[in-house]
């Protein structure tokens, strides 16, 4: 570490997380739409692959973050590259976080795409993800203006 | 009725610790949360010193999805929804995450692996009206 300058470390780690998510997203066959609907059709011929998925990606984040993560919380110490944990304060579970929650689902289940797919997806340059992404903008868009 | 046909338990397990170990490194290293919802809206946002972090970690992503596609040789997914559908659903997807502050990623595994209340309440929603919608829609 001592002759790479700490913000190239950091840049460097956040390229490589993404890298590492998209694979994982490739993998885990959940940049399938196909493959989520199969999870979601639980009425149907159902494929529980992306619980398995879920409880793969909750299991080590949740056991890295109690072993590695919180102890340095408690201590006031900082993440290895950077000055602070950014972490989320909200608490309430209020209106927005319902109704976006419900406006999410809906729109995951009629498509099968949620955000970090969509994105990995976009390299196949098939018209229709890139229009899905375009309108997931859109609509992050008008949430916000319609917020303030 | 479980669908043997399709269940794939090892690439679900190998692919769901990759995305998680992923997520463990942004934050104990960044201090950063992985969610993609969040992460992409900054991309709307002017570039700042604060917000450089999403480009790269799109990048990343970008960068990630092509090596994927050439290693393993995948194709193009199917997406037999039809444009009206993607239309709706992307909006949908982009206001109901800005709403709801997170998505499959910040909430559903970030926001649970911190043991949030705020985002297993948000998870079980989604992953409720998700199964409903694909009920009523397919």
């Amino acid at each position: 570490m001592t002759f790479i300058p700490k913000t190239v470390f950091f840049y460097i780690t956040v390229f490589f997380s993404g890298a590492l998510f998209a694979i994982g997203l490739q993998v885990s066959s959940m940049v399938e739409p196909s493959k989520v609907k199969g999870f979601l059709d639980i009425s149907g011929a159902w494929d529980p692959s992306l619980a398995l998925v879920l409880f793969a990606a909750l299991s080590v984040f949740s056991i890295g973050f109690a072993l590695l993560i919180k102890p340095r919380i408690a201590q006031n110490k900082s993440p290895i590259a950077s000055d602070r944990f950014h972490l989320p304060t909200a608490k309430a579970i209020d209106k927005p976080l319902m109704l976006g929650a419900v406006m999410f689902g809906t729109g995951w289940g009629i498509a099968g795409l949620c955000p970090g797919p969509t994105i990995v997806n976009l390299v196949h340059l098939d018209a229709k993800i890139v229009v899905f992404f375009i309108m997931m903008l859109l609509g992050m868009k008008i949430a916000r203006t319609l917020k303030t | 009725m479980i669908d043997y046909a399709q269940f794939t338990p090892l690439s679900a397990l190998l692919g769901g610790s990759l995305i998680g170990l992923a997520s463990l490194l942004l934050l104990l290293v960044n201090g950063r949360i992985s969610g993609i919802s969040g992460i992409t809206g900054q991309l709307m946002n002017k570039p700042n010193s604060s917000n450089y972090w999403s480009w790269v970690f799109i990048a990343g992503m970008l960068v990630g999805a092509v090596l994927g596609v050439s290693a393993n040789n995948l194709t193009t997914p199917d997406i037999d929804s039809s444009w009206l559908a993607i239309i709706v659903a992307g909006l949908l997807v982009g206001a109901g995450t800005k709403i709801g502050s997170g998505c499959t990623s910040g909430h559903g595994i970030c926001g649970i692996g911190r043991l949030s209340t705020r985002s297993i309440i948000a998870t079980i929603t989604f992953l409720v009206s998700g199964i409903i919608s694909l009920y009523i829609t397919k």
